[in-house]
């Protein structure tokens, strides 16, 4: 353990380096890309590398002394420069971004290959982008940093799912419609802070706060911020964006987005409640608690039984993450302790599991080249490991123990009984019910159903209408390395080994759900909250 | 859809304009957001940066990290262009070439056009004659458009301006040599290569600034530990480190406008175009 | 009047950025037109700007670019005054906003284009006919 407070000591830019190495490695892969084709990857995943280091040692910084990091930018104080802030719920969240953006990456080179050919430079640096932009939201304490930190997270995120079949661009466009909404909620939400308190820095306003509590411009802010926030989340009736731009896009783009983007804005829903407007404020003062676990509670319903009508693999996933943002909201605005740990760590949890179940998607379409969950017949057969790693991840979605889905359901659980909202409890209980039945479908037909033959003459990525012209010998190349003849026939194990490590964190996640809680969450949440 | 919008509209117009009753006076000095932070900037920038202009300081110091996000921002829209459109040249279908000597024009298909000769010349399908007057005009202004952008970039510290501004109109001259010729005479002059060179090079410089300071003293950003290399006092050293940054943006921001609007105008082809 | 008046000049900005606001929400909610949508876009996010701008104005003050000396030995000469100047930051907050809003800007168009390529039009009515059939 004192190894890694001593590395802090040598270096103590730490909170810099890990945003800073993925923004310069970035651009040095654009460039690079504009003259080879196999640098791009390799610098994206050094860099990828170096950040998810540099979290690993920033959580035992903190979790060992206990103290948050504050690291200023340019050198300024709070509230007049930037600052960031690293502390117990920031550093694990940084510690699930950078671990599942690196996973997700290095199992997909070749599907970058063969999707992005001739645009790997840009991809890789888009990826980067992304990856950074979520890590600096988590991190900073500033209100309106976080709000262009959010716009790069955006914009790359665009770019990167635009690029899927052929409806993702139309998919894509209403997203960024009703992302642009959302961002721009969240800053006229700052605009109306700054009018009322005159600052931006987070732990400023919240300084200020205590002495307005009953300002109405403090109380729109609130709702402004809020609204742009849920928008982003993809709550209930705000949802129609999500599926389809996350099932239209390429695998690499959504093993990315899908499992980070709603929970980092979770993260951010969580900090501004809990840091920027005290518990104080939104808990007691405004009466919104029991509004937002019935949202919650309608988006569970919706999702879940959206799920079940999916044909398709990737939107049924789509529809889990959406009833998983119910999980989330409605934890967290249960306002007890239990619910609100439930919650936190329902983000780490969940992050792993759709991490795990769309590198499983991106296994399953790089052997079959389809979509549809029949192409899954006979897989136990085919590819014993990753049906392994694919089973406990639908075990852990499900919740059934030891898998890390399990601990993070019974304190939701615990939370909603605890808060009196049975509602709540039984919307966990249907969803995970409707969870089993979806999932089982899956394993059994995986099972017991005889292997089909798929027809290679529809891969999916052939459909990409801007690389058409090398249709021909990106077509061999893919059908040398998926030829059926042996009786096993695994995936590649540079796909296969981290989607096994992400399965097996399932399991180590759920086994030492009560050390993360003790040892992280609980410094977390306010004592003021029991 | 369309009552669905009015509601929706009507209800949070009609949110937003009752808070605004309880807003301050618009012009009071004395309200919370010109009391709380902006007399630190004004009263010491000067004394903090040496640099006259309040928001440049602000903007390339005092909130510096924001602006290289910025910087990024627009990096991250030239990528995404890029990345959502560009298709290689081999995928255009046809080409027109004006027979000059006759004044014929005549249309291509497949992969046959003729060979560089001083007979045909290669014009875009949307191809309008040569213009005297726009062509001179443009001539003459370019210069004097390029010229005004680096007053202003370099001109950022004493008066409105700076990279971004600089940038834009930087870019916006190479833009009106691309409207006033033709996407292709651009082109050659500005090759798509070097606009993604520059673009991302801009970036880097800014954040290999701030990496650079993080090497040699403590903070990212902090221009006060380049006054060993720069040869003068800290102050001054946060003054130059403002002026290497602003560079930076405005080469970014000149190569993105201009790349953007190569993959937009000619919808990714860069062959055709306005 | 008088004090109509001068109610009146002291929301006026508000109820302008309310207003333009609402017309862009409108244009992205109702049009039917991508690129209209786009617009309305456009004019949602200077609406913010126009808020932010507003809340920096102090009457009486001048734009905040120090007048004395040269920056060399300006710090013998007296300080700047607060009231004089005004208040600079929310002009630096607005050239972010502004850029982020000329690059979602492109990369929406760009992502028209490509509707457009795949669809040859961009009525979200036939966009969706075609969709269906």
């Amino acid at each position: 353990m004192t190894f890694f407070t001593t590395i802090f000591t040598f270096l103590p830019d730490l909170p810099a380096i890990i945003i800073i190495t993925p923004l310069l490695a970035s651009l040095l892969a654009a460039a690079s890309g504009l003259f080879n084709r196999k640098t791009p990857f390799l610098i994206a995943a050094a860099a990828l590398f170096i950040s998810f280091i540099s979290s690993i040692i920033l959580i035992m910084q903190v979790v060992e002394t206990g103290i948050v990091i504050e690291y200023r930018m340019a050198g300024w104080a709070a509230p007049m420069g930037i600052v960031y802030i690293i502390d117990h719920l920031s550093a694990l969240i940084l510690l699930v971004i950078t671990s599942a953006a690196f996973l997700n990456f290095i199992s997909n080179r070749k599907n970058i290959e063969t999707e992005f050919r001739n645009k790997e430079g840009a991809f890789n640096s888009l990826y980067l982008l992304f990856t950074s932009g979520l890590i600096g939201m988590t991190a900073t304490g500033d209100a309106f940093n976080l709000y262009v930190l959010m716009e790069i997270a955006s914009l790359s995120g665009y770019a990167l799912i635009g690029l899927g079949s052929n409806r993702s661009p139309l998919a894509t466009l209403n997203y960024l419609f009703l992302g642009t909404i959302g961002a721009t909620f969240y800053l006229l939400g700052v605009g109306y802070l700054y009018i009322a308190t005159g600052s931006l820095n987070i732990a400023d306003i919240a300084s200020i706060i205590p002495t307005m509590m009953n300002s109405s411009i403090i109380l729109f802010a609130f709702i402004i911020c809020m609204a742009g926030l849920l928008i982003k989340m993809a709550i209930f009736p705000l949802h129609g964006w999500l599926p389809n731009a996350y099932s239209d896009c390429s695998n690499v783009s959504a093993g990315l987005i899908a499992p980070l983007t709603t929970k980092v804005t979770i993260y951010i829903m969580i900090r501004i409640c809990l840091t920027l407007f005290s518990p104080e404020y939104t808990f007691n003062y405004l009466k919104i608690s029991e509004f937002m676990v019935w949202l919650a509670i309608i988006t569970i319903f919706f999702g879940s039984l959206s799920a079940l009508a999916q044909k398709d693999y990737k939107r049924m996933l789509c529809y889990i993450i959406i009833a998983e943002v119910g999980y989330m909201v409605g934890g967290f605005f249960l306002g007890n302790r239990i619910g609100i740990s439930g919650a936190i760590l329902h983000i780490v949890n969940d992050a792993a599991m759709t991490l795990a179940l769309f590198m499983a998607a991106g296994i399953f379409l790089w052997k079959t080249g389809e979509d549809s969950r029949d192409s899954l017949k006979g897989m136990f057969g085919k590819m014993p490991f990753t049906m392994a790693g694919f089973t406990l991840a639908a075990l852990s979605v499900v919740g059934v123990p030891p898998t890390c889905g399990f601990f993070s359901k019974w304190y939701l659980i615990s939370g909603g009984i605890a808060a009196g909202q049975y509602m709540f409890v039984a919307a966990l209980i249907f969803s995970s019910l409707v969870n089993a039945v979806l999932f089982f479908r899956i394993l059994e037909i995986a099972h017991f159903e005889p292997f089909k033959e798929h027809n290679h003459d529809h891969v999916y990525h052939h459909s990409h209408n801007t690389l058409l012209h090398h249709h021909q010998d990106h077509h061999d190349e893919h059908y040398e390395t998926t030829k059926h003849n042996g009786v096993v026939k695994e995936a590649p194990l540079e796909m296969l080994i981290p989607f096994i490590a992400v399965s097996i964190m399932l399991v180590i996640l759920g086994l030492y759900s009560g050390t993360i809680v003790a040892n992280i969450i609980d410094f977390v949440i306010p004592a003021a909250i029991i | 859809m369309k009552t669905l919008g009015q509601i929706t509209v009507l209800f949070c117009g009609g949110l937003l304009l009752f808070f605004t009753s309880d807003f301050p006076d618009f012009g009071d000095a004395n309200s919370p957001a010109s009391l709380h932070l902006s007399p630190y900037f004004i009263e010491n920038t000067l004394k903090d940066t040496a640099v006259p202009n309040v928001v440049t300081a602000i903007l390339a110091d005092y909130r510096g990290y924001d602006t290289m996000f910025e910087t990024t921002v627009i990096l991250t829209a030239g990528l995404a262009c890029f990345l959502l459109l560009r298709i290689p040249k081999r995928e255009v279908k046809s080409r027109y070439y004006l027979h000059e000597p006759t004044g014929v024009t005549l249309r291509f298909e497949g992969d046959k056009y003729p060979q560089k000769s001083d007979v045909f010349k290669r014009i875009d399908s949307n191809w309008v004659p040569y213009d005297l007057i726009i062509n001179f005009t443009c001539r003459l202004l370019i210069h004097f458009i390029q010229i005004f952008a680096l007053y202003v970039v370099a001109h950022g510290h004493y008066s409105p301006g700076g990279g971004f501004q600089g940038g834009v109109v930087l870019g916006a001259s190479v833009i009106l040599f691309a409207i006033s010729g033709n996407l292709r005479a651009a082109i050659k002059r500005f090759g798509e290569k070097t606009a993604a060179l520059f673009s991302a090079a801009g970036v880097f410089i800014y954040a290999g600034t701030g990496a650079l300071c993080m090497m040699i003293g403590e903070h990212f950003l902090n221009y006060n530990f380049l006054s060993p290399l720069l040869g003068t006092d800290r102050i001054m050293a946060r003054s130059h480190g403002i002026f290497i940054v602003e560079i930076g943006v405005a080469v970014t921001v000149m190569a993105v406008m201009i790349w953007i609007y190569y993959n937009l105008s000619s919808a990714g082809k860069q062959d055709e175009g306005l | 009047m008088e004090q109509i008046l001068s109610f009146i000049a002291a929301k006026a900005n508000y109820w302008a950025y309310v207003i333009l606001l609402m017309v862009g929400l409108y244009a992205m909610i109702v049009k039917n037109n991508l690129v209209k949508k786009i617009v309305g876009m456009v004019i949602f996010q200077t609406a913010v700007i126009l808020f932010y701008v507003s809340i920096g104005y102090k009457t009486g003050g001048t734009i905040p670019i120090i007048i004395y000396g040269d920056g060399h030995n300006s710090i013998i000469e007296p300080a700047a005054k607060a009231v004089d100047y005004i208040n600079p930051l929310p002009h630096v907050l607005m050239l972010t906003a502004i850029v982020v809003g000329v690059a979602t800007l492109g990369v929406a168009l760009a992502l028209a284009i490509k509707v457009y390529q795949e669809y040859g039009t961009l009525e979200e009515d036939e966009i969706n006919k075609k969709i269906r059939a």
